[in-house]
């Protein structure tokens, strides 16, 4: 492999500055929603009393959950010593800040009082997973911070791999509190699972590189930049393995539940769509299983595709797609299915809607919070290859493939 | 006046104040056992809270009445909650619920509010410690802190906290609350410390049904802790080991 040669982006050209334009008026139509829901009250959203998180929170979990899986390639170049990610480090740790920062604007901004933001970052319950979190949330940016900072300073680059390594411990981390989040919450049935930390873990890998990959091949493609196939077929593959790893994982979650006859109205609710859970089901069996998994896994490995970049570009799409399918029927559908107050008992009357299924639609209003955050993540990365060389000046197979002959 | 009708005038006097002074007895321990007990608790003060006293309540569900709302009216006018009649995000610090066994469809009424826990998952998951628990067991939000993430809401596993989804207008004095913070049950924090009891309990005793009790669950000669002495007491979701300070009868 030639010298690792970075190279930061022109970005004078009208697609560049068109796209930062288009995605500064999610990121103003993201702060206008939020001004509306603060100003009015939650009331005004879908969410309520028994779905407390909404739409905004899958959008959240996502993008933290693939911040963390954005650093992967960055990790196996550092941690695992697979020089042929090397040149891409840099911009996965950019991917994983930028996917990050959007991930926090959206939960912040949804928060019932998010002017008083200062006060959790004062003050700590360090009983609570979120209190870990922010913790961890804030220790991501400066850990992946100096580890960007070792790779690219001629002075550190020694201390890179070590860099590399506390990062790599640090998001394995940060995906563990994030999936026990909900895998500690004893109170409802769908939750208070261990298990909930590694899907999540797997779930990262899987979504932050279907990320990564898009990024990198809109990158290349906007600058024209050479792209050789080894690199790209290497991130595919890749790709498919943590794509039915992710599979695995829902198939242990589901059957674990399905072995416990306490769990069996949530799986007859989740996967048959009994008791008013057809929305759920129907979100899960053909936005997460169907479209979301098997298709992009089928578009991976079928035939005919290997080097077929618009055909990974669409299954990297089905899988962000499936992702947001995966964290809604968690999230949402979820806490939808009633906590089971009264075990051995039907609810005949209450005033709060116990026993029955919450019928949660997300207002327009959560959907652009949620976009605002992509869309931030998005600008992030566009400047940030634009300011910093993050970006190899060329990845052609000569200049990426190790075992490259000419 | 001759000596005879003087006797007749004294015995009358006897006998009214005698049956009196029994009406008023039968009274006290047959419709407000709870009322008598919290004469002897007041809190001067500015003296800090102890755990020699772990405050709680036994509600019969065979008094408590089918249809009945005496102690959520009495809560949420006590606590200045109202209704923008939209129940889903209404908040409600007490609700009625009636639920039926289904296998012997024995059917049941009962008051829900927050279970005071000694082990309270909403206290665990708090990131900014709002959610707290005092050591003499009431578990209470501290809304100058709580950020509005609603994680408590999540934690709970009886559905017993609810998010101020709209400007509260009605505001109390004791009772500081505001949009975008959380709420729930504050056992009357502010009346149990002058001495005083529960308004939903109050209201229940004046509502002729007694079916709450509120006492000292750490004095043995405290009403609730005899009743639950003789009578016992379960816990909802008991399961979950959280030792709640609210206990049902008959269910």
């Amino acid at each position: 492999m030639k010298k690792l040669h970075l190279q930061a982006i022109d970005g004078n050209s009208t697609g560049y500055i068109g796209l930062l334009a288009l995605l500064g008026a999610f990121v103003l139509a993201a702060l206008g929603s939020m001004y509306y829901m603060e100003h009015n009250g939650h009331w005004v959203t879908g969410m309520d009393n028994q779905v407390v998180w909404g739409m905004p929170h899958v959008f959240a979990v996502f993008l933290i959950v693939a911040a963390s899986g954005a650093l992967n390639v960055a990790s196996i170049s550092s941690v695992f010593n697979k020089k042929i990610y090397k040149p891409l480090a840099p911009l996965s740790t950019l991917v994983a800040l930028a996917l990050l920062l959007g991930g926090l604007m959206i939960l912040v901004l949804d928060l019932g009082r998010p002017d008083r933001l200062i006060v959790a970052m004062t003050y700590y319950n360090f009983k609570s997973i979120f209190a870990w979190n922010m913790i961890l949330y804030n220790g991501f940016f400066v850990i992946v911070g100096i580890y960007a900072w070792f790779m690219l300073d001629r002075t550190m680059k020694q201390y890179s791999r070590y860099a590399g390594i506390a990062a790599f411990v640090w998001r394995l981390a940060l995906t563990t509190g994030t999936g026990s989040i909900f895998g500690f919450l004893v109170a409802r049935t769908a939750y208070d699972m261990a298990m909930m930390a590694p899907m999540f873990i797997i779930m990262s890998f899987s979504f932050g590189l279907a990320f990564f990959i898009l990024v990198l091949l809109a990158a290349y493609k906007g600058t024209g930049r050479p792209l050789g196939d080894v690199i790209v077929n290497r991130l595919r593959s890749l790709l498919g393995i943590f794509a039915i790893a992710v599979l695995y994982f829902v198939f242990v979650y589901h059957i674990s539940n399905l072995y416990a006859t306490e769990h069996h109205g949530f799986e007859a609710f989740m996967l048959l769509g009994e008791n008013g859970g057809s929305t759920y089901s129907n979100i899960f069996w053909f936005g997460q299983i169907l479209v979301g998994s098997l298709i992009p896994i089928a578009m991976i490995y079928g035939p005919g595709v290997a080097n077929c970049r618009k055909t990974l570009a669409a299954a990297c799409v089905l899988i962000i797609f499936g992702g947001m399918a995966q964290l809604y029927t968690i999230i949402i559908g979820g806490q939808a299915y009633p906590l089971d107050i009264f075990p051995g008992y039907d609810i005949l009357e209450s005033s709060f809607n116990d026993g029955l299924v919450s019928q949660y639609s997300a207002s327009a209003a959560e959907i652009m919070l949620g976009l605002g955050g992509v869309a931030m993540s998005i600008i992030v990365i566009a400047l940030g290859i634009k300011v910093l060389g993050f970006l190899p000046a060329s990845l052609a197979d000569s200049e990426a493939d190790p075992h490259h002959k000419a | 006046m001759n000596k005879s009708t003087m006797n007749n005038e004294s015995v009358n006097i006897e006998r009214r104040s005698f049956v009196g002074k029994s009406a008023t007895a039968a009274a006290a321990l047959t419709i407000a056992p709870g009322v008598f007990l919290n004469q002897v608790h007041a809190k001067p003060a500015g003296e800090a809270v102890t755990d020699a006293k772990r405050w709680g309540m036994l509600i019969d569900t065979a008094k408590c009445a089918s249809g009945c709302t005496s102690c959520v009216t009495a809560c949420h006018e006590e606590n200045g909650i109202e209704s923008h009649n939209r129940p889903l995000t209404d908040q409600q610090w007490i609700r009625k619920i009636k639920i039926k066994d289904k296998l012997t469809d024995h059917v049941v009424s009962l008051p829900m509010m927050c279970q005071h826990c000694e082990k309270p998952p909403c206290v665990d998951v708090c990131p900014t410690g709002a959610s707290f628990k005092r050591v003499d067991g009431i578990v209470l939000v501290d809304r100058h802190i709580c950020i509005g993430c609603r994680y408590c809401m999540m934690a709970c596993p009886y559905k017993a906290r609810s998010f101020a989804h709209e400007a509260v207008d009605n505001k109390v004095d004791y009772q500081p609350r505001g949009k975008g913070t959380v709420e729930s049950c504050t056992m009357c924090v502010h009346r149990v410390d002058e001495g005083g009891t529960p308004a939903c309990v109050e209201a229940c005793s004046e509502a002729e049904h007694g079916a709450m009790i509120f006492g000292d669950l750490k004095d043995p000669s405290s009403e609730i802790s005899k009743q639950l002495v003789e009578h016992g007491g379960q816990q909802i979701r008991a399961d979950l080991g959280l030792n709640t300070g609210v206990r049902y009868r008959g269910i």
